[in-house]
């Protein structure tokens, strides 16, 4: 019997499943966009065939980190910025696990910066969604990575003299292989995309534009969305590493000043970390965690290696 | 005792070969029946700077560096006299003979390179009087000519080896072994030759008249030459660690590059990723799934886990790191070995957070504890650290073979299978009840994700027997006396189910006592056997465990002597600190000997310590070493 049994479940699965039936429930602001996540990821899971039980959630700290509170999977909610370190290191130890991060605009591209880089460059087999309304919500409403320039909180009365992240841009010079943004008032287009970057075979990187109704009423997440696919003004290729940093470089402009555009940016077939590791033999072909259930498998131990010590 | 034993040191600069050919000779004296201990002296650059090793061999049992030396060969340094290199190696002057002098004793052997070391150099020495005034007997050789001859500039290595096999009337069968061991075909044949002309240029060219002769021993059994680093990475691949996750850092780099080099030939999986954060995470993240993990650093990265260290103790995330300690604070001296962590190990991260941290004193120990330390790790689901030194990390020792044969334990402790999760208790939508408060020894069984019915939430922040957030007053207090309560489960463990990890020696009957821990450890056994061998009634004890700490032991170990000197690497004693919060008395009993210079403890230090303590002179043992009176004193 395997130690897994959760793991390639192949039945029909309800979407109630992933709630849990206790409380409490979110304590999220009424109306706001982190609900949107959660419904769009109640969707895509049984679409895409998951069970709960071999879907893992890797969350940082903030309101987004209370993702996994209010899904009922296996769950992992860390600390602040740490979500993908933890989350690729499961994926790594048992690489049948369906591993999702997610995280904040502060916790992912502030805190957690440097994480991401280097997940997104390593192209690890996984799905990291950040939820971004442009401004640290649990801690009252302080700016945020993504902030405009010239946004005015309690930590910049005089407003932001910085100029915010570009976070596709950064995922796509990084290295990750799937990058999409989409927007909690667009529930259909964030349950597809979510679907596909489940399903794609490699690091993909969803910024997924949450409105925040307490603490950033000015942000242009309440206007509606242009879907760049499905707009005959915007054609370029997603595969093409050039087209795509273009079309980036304008929504993340536009994203402050006119139209906010949503959709998929890049996608490409760059093997995942995972299986360039298997491939280098750096990585066993079975799950890791696996072999600890197995009674078959062979030990190596150290003694074999004192021969060069004698 | 026998006195009769060798300590032969090769001097010269970084980046000569010298740790190459030392680990070879090493061996060599080994294999010839002998005890060896290494000692790595290096400065923190990689090409030119003063460095040396010493090679102690006796026929007995050597624990530590000893007291000075007796051989000294000095190589010179090549690069300090390369003028096209100048500029890039600096102008350092490397004066092999003229900084090694000091330390030698008496009736000592002096052989230097004298195509390397200028007559200049020499005559500055005033060698000649010197030598004479010490009884040192001194073979100026032009090891470099003999090693152009018949090769290259680089083998006077060898040519030195063949000297120091002739001066001490050495078989050369075991160099000779080794060599066609470890060399490929093309260097070998010159390096035979040179190694068999300088041995026989000194037999017939030169008369003796020195007393040091290679010592005589015998081994029993087989025996294995192994760093403390190798002791740790063997241990944890019998305990079964599959995964290990890090950053390099001065000494911690040494397990890491070991473990990553045979790890992925055992099915397992090494990362080296973007800093040290991120490494004791991916540890907790592999460990989370199923798979024994590992992560550590040295001082200065170590600070950076103590955010995954306290998620680890909050999720009841197993998890093994190392602490290989250098000279602090912030960057302190890379290459120089202190025992300045131990707080910072025993108390870094926020709230009350427990861990169980071991600090071994030997190799062997070192292999012993860190199997150990996964063991309670998986058992207890609790972070255990490993503390050790840069002294620790890098010196080489004998071990017999036969101690490492035992098998692997690839258990994962406190893992339920999909059946016993079935009959735990879940609550209505599922939910498995992962952190049940109602266990006797703190211990809940957890689930691995992708098991049939155990799904629940593991946070970092205080959560419910199914791991969802709270703050909950009855619930904050339920979970952590649980988790408290594993600390004096594993107590409890330690003093029942295992050996002591607390090494004793010395007088059982005497009423001076003295205490460390970590690596000071062999110096104090050495010492202690000298004091006893002098008739002076002094015992000792090697402390490993710092949490949970001895009580018991150390209680009675201090209540059977009248005055216990603490000795330890550092500037404020921590570990006398550690033992007087712990037992929550003994100020007036407890002295200490520091020493933080960034060079290890030799037992005659020790000895010096003890005899200050005992006439209770106000004169300190040396000016490299400090004495610390009892509270009140």
């Amino acid at each position: 019997m395997s130690a897994f049994n959760a793991i390639g479940e192949d039945r029909e699965i309800d979407r109630n499943e992933f709630t849990p039936g206790i409380e409490p429930q979110a304590t999220w602001c009424p109306g706001c966009g982190d609900f949107g996540v959660l419904k769009a990821l109640k969707q895509a899971l049984p679409e895409v065939g998951l069970t709960p039980e071999e879907v893992l959630t890797v969350t940082g700290i903030g309101c987004s980190g209370k993702l996994n509170s209010y899904l009922d999977t296996y769950g992992f909610h860390t600390i602040h910025g740490r979500s993908l370190p933890v989350a690729r290191a499961a994926k790594l130890a048992n690489d049948g696990l369906e591993v999702i991060a997610a995280g904040g605009d502060g916790d992912g591209y502030g805190i957690g910066g440097n994480h991401f880089m280097h997940t997104a460059r390593e192209n690890h087999d996984m799905t990291y969604i950040v939820f971004n309304n442009e401004v640290f919500g649990l801690t009252k409403g302080q700016t945020s990575p993504t902030s405009p320039k010239g946004h005015t909180s309690k930590t910049t009365p005089h407003g932001n003299a910085k100029s915010p992240i570009r976070p596709l841009s950064l995922a796509l010079t990084s290295g990750a292989t799937y990058i999409a943004r989409t927007a909690a008032v667009n529930p259909n287009q964030a349950k597809e995309i979510i679907k596909e970057a489940i399903e794609h075979d490699g690091f993909a990187h969803i910024d997924f534009l949450t409105q925040c109704p307490t603490w950033n009423k000015d942000a242009r997440q309440y206007v509606p969305y242009v879907d760049v696919q499905e707009s005959d003004d915007y054609d370029f290729d997603v595969t093409d590493r050039q087209e795509a940093q273009e079309m980036m470089f304008e929504t993340e402009n536009e994203l402050y000043e006119g139209t906010v555009l949503t959709g998929r940016y890049f996608v490409d077939e760059r093997p995942s970390y995972q299986d360039q590791k298997k491939e280098l033999g750096e990585m066993p072909e079975e799950p890791l965690a696996e072999r600890y259930f197995d009674d078959d498998a062979e030990w190596e131990r150290s003694y074999d290696l004192l021969d060069r010590h004698k | 005792m026998s006195d009769h034993e060798l300590i032969w040191r090769i001097a010269g600069g970084s980046g000569d070969g010298i740790d190459s050919t030392s680990q070879n000779f090493a061996k060599a004296l080994m294999r010839s029946g002998l005890d060896v201990f290494t000692h790595r002296h290096y400065p923190s650059r990689i090409r030119g700077g003063h460095t040396y090793v010493e090679i102690r061999a006796a026929g007995h049992d050597v624990q530590s560096r000893g007291d000075g030396y007796n051989f000294l060969l000095s190589l010179g340094d090549s690069f300090a006299r390369n003028p096209q290199e100048e500029a890039y190696y600096g102008n350092e002057e490397i004066k092999p003979l003229a900084e090694n002098l000091d330390d030698l004793r008496e009736g000592g052997i002096i052989v230097y390179d004298s195509g390397l070391v200028s007559e200049e150099d020499v005559e500055e020495l005033n060698l000649e009087e010197r030598a004479e005034e010490n009884d040192w007997h001194v073979f100026p050789i032009d090891l470099r000519s003999l090693a152009k001859e018949h090769g290259r500039e680089v083998m006077r290595n060898t040519a030195g080896v063949g000297v120091t096999a002739a001066l001490l009337e050495m078989d050369l069968e075991h160099i000779e072994d080794l060599m066609e061991d470890a060399m490929p075909e093309k260097i070998l044949e010159p390096n035979l030759t040179i190694l068999h002309d300088a041995y026989e240029m000194v037999q017939e060219d030169y008369e003796f008249e020195h007393d040091l002769r290679i010592p005589e021993g015998e081994h029993h059994e087989e025996q294995a030459l192994l760093s403390g680093s190798n002791a740790i990475a063997y241990g944890s691949i019998d305990a079964g660690c599959r995964f290990i996750a890090g950053y390099p850092m001065t000494p911690w780099t040494d397990v890491f590059t070991i473990m990553s080099q045979h790890l992925p030939d055992m099915g397992g999986i090494s990362e080296q990723v973007e800093d040290e954060i991120a490494a004791a995470a991916l540890a907790v993240g592999a460990s989370h799934a199923g798979v024994k993990a590992m992560s550590g650093s040295s001082g200065g990265g170590f600070a950076l886990m103590s955010e995954p260290l306290g998620l680890a103790e909050m999720t009841e995330t197993p998890i093994v790191l190392l602490e290989s300690m250098r000279a602090g604070p912030s960057t302190g001296m890379p290459t120089k070995p202190e025992q300045g962590d131990l707080e910072f190990t025993l108390y870094t991260s926020q709230g009350d957070s427990a861990r169980v941290v071991f600090a071994p004193g030997t190799i062997a120990e070192a292999y012993e504890q860190t199997r150990l330390a996964f063991h309670i790790a998986y058992e207890y689901q609790i972070p255990t650290i490993i503390i050790y030194d840069q002294k620790l990390s890098g010196e080489n020792t004998n071990v017999p073979v036969s101690f490492f044969d035992r098998d692997p334990e690839p258990s994962l402790g406190s893992v339920a299978t999909e059946d016993e999760i079935a009959e735990m208790p879940h609550d209505t939508s599922g939910k498995f009840h992962r952190f049940q408060h109602d266990v006797d020894d703190g211990v809940s069984p957890r689930s691995l994700p992708g098991q049939k019915g155990g799904r629940y939430l593991a946070t970092g922040n205080e959560h419910t027997p199914e791991g969802h957030i709270s703050e909950d007053a009855d619930n904050r207090v339920a979970q952590m006396d649980r988790r408290m309560a594993k600390l004096e489960a594993i107590r409890e463990e330690l003093e029942t189910e295992h050996e002591s990890n607390q090494t004793y020696f010395g007088d059982e009957t005497a009423d001076f006592g003295i205490i460390t821990w970590g690596s000071s450890q062999g110096a104090v056994e050495e010492a202690v056997a000298r004091l006893n061998d002098q008739g002076h009634a002094v015992k000792a004890v090697g402390v490993s465990d710092m949490m949970p700490f001895p009580e018991n032991e150390i209680t009675e170990f201090i209540e059977s002597v009248d005055q216990a000197m603490v000795v330890e690497m550092n500037a404020t004693a921590q570990f006398r600190g550690l033992i007087q919060k712990e037992l929550g008395r003994y100020g007036d009993k407890l002295t200490s000997l520091l020493k933080y210079n960034g060079n290890p403890f030799e037992p005659a230090e020790i000895v010096e310590g003890y005899e200050v303590n005992v006439d209770g002179g106000d004169a300190e043992p040396s000016a490299q070493v400090r004495i610390e009176p009892a509270a009140g004193d």
